[in-house]
């Protein structure tokens, strides 16, 4: 995924030249996790950027240079700084279009690696998708493949709005994937159906995908029952119809984050199908979560990290529901 | 009306022994024979910790750090200064300042390997934790320092932070409060030339980080931080303004960072340096000390290697103790949520011991199966 990333960058760069990345370390080192790398030499330190150790500057500066036309790439380094940029993206990026009355728009990405099952120290593992999405006016993208990681990218930078690009780490390096030739987008706010089936909708995204999809996997080998899954790929706006569709049709739902769980992206899930799919439920929505607390260290990220096991046990009980 | 300025400073530098491990007789500390050998104690201490985290890293055996090869003057010379009742706030790269105040090493060992046991140190130490989140320490520092000073203790903080810090907003707003609430406290800037890949000069334009105090109307000065003495007086000068009521002080220690910024880092691919190492493996704080107490005859081979046996086999007592604790309680995250446990916390606990007590269940039965 990382490669597809780098990518996605490599030919955006290329093919538009108001596009710039810039944060810490991205230059001649090519990211801690070189996702840039390569930029700098073939594009040169005045559109790759390497900047001083200050997150709240990388993105307030994105944000000016984004109002003046450029299209500017930030890289936040993990998870854990990217509170640091929260006062700018809520005060600022999400609201300028709003404050402006349209006439100043803040076309920017920002890319934060996030999730854990990488044996990093603390603030480097958390998933706060959920913070960020709850602010109007930002975009919340969640890629979970190397395929779709360089189409979401793609579309994120073409996008007119600020988009906060969450990368999961655990996957960048974790499988591969064939990613074609052609240059390919991605909607912005599209859910992806991953399988298609009939009993029973799981809901998942970044790394959660993986396991979701073991699960899924498992459950029809165990049960022979079809498991409908879904992939949000943007969290915010959130695809309501694909998912309200899918409980419809199936009439039960998992959903798997890996976030703690209370005031998360899932209870938001079960919210909308509650609005949108009761009456079809022959089961309460299940959850299977990561738990109130702080991201555990490296020692201790197995046992809080949701499994396929955990996420097979949840797709069978709402099944005996 | 002529244009005339207002406002003119100078930054000093400190340097009291010289890489040959010569003292300026002008400057000299005068520190008793213990004193010397202790601070000399403290930098071979904090040398054969890092070594030693390196190889059990290398190993496996430990999870990513940052080593302080070469930067263990910054740390071990100002703790060594430090009154019981002063604060000790650093950031994740002063290990011999660290074991010098009484952590204990298997408690490092701990913290670095994602075991969060490592930071239950005792509170009496007036030590926080190493802060990951660079320059965040600095406003923590300023309010532990107003608070010793509306105590009215005779006490101080002492912070210490890389120059990537001086970047962050938190460094700023941190410095400006202790000035303006004349806060008792010692900010000591690890200037280590690097910030990862980034270098010292992609960082700031400054001519000096010492003179970032002048904008906030403190003291600033630049210290070889590889002079574990220019260390010492510099920290003691600025203690003992702190504790006058006089306010705060920034000290820039001037260093190098021999080795990688942590272990995952690989620092061949932004820097190729191999001028500079040499310099500054010439200016090794260990070495210059030496060097000193060898002339003074305080000093020889025979010491050294007694010093080195005796800090290799405490320090393989305290690896030996931190890989024997196999007290693992998975569910300890859940223990320090909140001072009084929530009943939803509770509840959570209870669901996640039950799913790794199922997932270790499902992992026998394939074992079983395979
Ligand atoms: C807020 C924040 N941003 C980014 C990082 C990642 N990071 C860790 S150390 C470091 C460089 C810090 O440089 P400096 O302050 O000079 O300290 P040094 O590592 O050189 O001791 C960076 C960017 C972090 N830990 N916290």
């Amino acid at each position: 995924m990382i490669q597809a990333i780098n990518l996605a960058l490599t030919e955006m760069m290329g093919e538009d030249d108001s596009v710039l990345v810039m944060g810490e370390d991205v230059g001649v080192n090519g990211g801690v996790f070189r996702a840039t790398e390569g930029l700098h030499a073939r594009f040169g330190e005045a559109r790759v950027l390497d900047t001083p150790v200050a997150e709240s500057a990388i993105v307030g500066t994105g944000i000016g240079m984004a109002m003046a036309g450029l299209r500017p790439v930030c890289e936040i380094q993990f998870c854990g700084f990217s509170y640091l940029t929260m006062a700018q993206l809520e005060g600022h990026a999400s609201r300028v279009r709003n404050r402006s009355q349209g006439k100043l728009t803040v076309p920017m990405v920002v890319r934060v690696p996030y999730g854990g099952g990488v044996r990093a120290l603390e603030h480097h593992s958390e998933s706060r998708e959920a913070s960020f999405a709850h602010f109007p006016g930002l975009k919340v993208v969640i890629p979970s493949t190397p395929r779709n990681a360089r189409a979401l990218l793609r579309s994120a930078i073409a996008d007119p709005d600020t988009v906060l690009f969450m990368e999961p780490k655990h996957s960048y390096r974790a499988w591969r994937e064939e990613v074609p030739e052609a240059p390919e987008q991605l909607p912005i706010g599209k859910a992806e159906l991953v399988r298609e089936g009939t009993d029973i909708t799981l809901i998942a995204w970044g790394a959660m995908r993986r396991p979701a999809e073991q699960a899924a996997a498992l459950l029809g080998e165990q049960r022979g029952a079809t498991v409908e899954l879904i992939d949000l790929l943007t969290i915010a706006p959130l695809d309501v119809e694909t998912i309200a569709a899918s409980v419809q049709k199936t009439g039960r739902c998992v959903v798997v984050q890996e976030a703690p769980r209370s005031f998360g992206v899932s209870s938001e899930l079960v919210t909308v199908i509650n609005d949108r799919a009761l009456m079809y439920l022959e089961a309460p929505v299940a959850r299977v979560t990561g738990f109130d607390v702080v991201t555990p260290g490296f020692s201790r990220e197995k046992a809080y990290l949701p499994t396929a096991g955990r996420i097979a046990d949840a797709l069978a009980a709402t099944l005996d529901f | 009306m002529p244009r005339s300025p207002v406002a003119h400073f100078d930054i000093e530098y400190l340097q009291i022994l010289d890489p040959e491990g010569k003292v300026d007789a002008a400057l000299d500390p005068k520190l008793g024979k213990d004193e010397l050998l202790a601070l000399y104690r403290g930098l071979v201490w904090g040398r054969e910790a890092d070594e030693r985290m390196l190889k059990l890293q290398r190993q496996g055996r430990l999870g990513t750090f940052s080593p302080s090869v070469g930067q263990e003057a910054v740390s071990v010379g100002p703790s060594y200064c430090m009154g019981k009742t002063d604060w000790f706030v650093g950031a994740f790269r002063e290990l011999g300042g660290r074991l010098m105040r009484g952590h204990r090493f298997r408690d490092i060992l701990l913290f670095w390997n994602g075991r969060e046991e490592g930071s239950a140190i005792d509170p009496a130490l007036r030590t926080l934790c190493d802060s990951i989140i660079v320059g965040a320490q600095v406003p923590h520092a300023v309010g532990l320092a107003y608070a010793q000073k509306l105590r009215g203790e005779q006490a101080a903080t002492v912070c210490w932070f890389g120059d990537g810090a001086t970047s962050q907003g938190d460094f700023h707003e941190g410095l400006n409060f202790a000035a303006v609430w004349q806060a008792p406290v010692v900010f000591i800037c690890q200037n280590n030339q690097w910030a990862i890949s980034v270098p010292r000069k992609l960082q700031t334009r400054s001519q000096s980080l010492a003179q970032k105090a002048i904008a906030y109307g403190m003291p600033g000065i630049q210290v070889d931080g590889n002079d574990v003495l220019a260390m010492v007086v510099a920290t003691r000068e600025a203690l003992a303004r702190a504790k006058r009521g006089e306010g705060p002080t920034l000290i820039e220690a001037v260093t190098y960072r021999m080795g990688v910024h942590t272990t995952a880092d690989d620092p061949t691919r932004y820097r190729d340096e191999a001028a500079a190492q040499a310099e500054w493996a010439a200016k090794d704080p260990i070495l210059r000390l030496r060097r000193y107490l060898e002339a003074k005859k305080l000093w020889d081979e025979k010491r050294e290697e007694a010093l080195r046996e005796e800090l290799r086999a405490q320090i393989a007592e305290e690896v030996k103790a931190f890989e024997a604790d196999t007290t693992f309680a998975l569910d300890a995250p859940f223990e320090y949520v909140f001072g009084t446990e929530h009943a939803a916390i509770t509840e959570q606990r209870a669901e996640f011991l039950a799913l790794i007590a199922r997932d270790a269940e499902r992992e026998r039965e394939e074992a079983g199966r395979g």
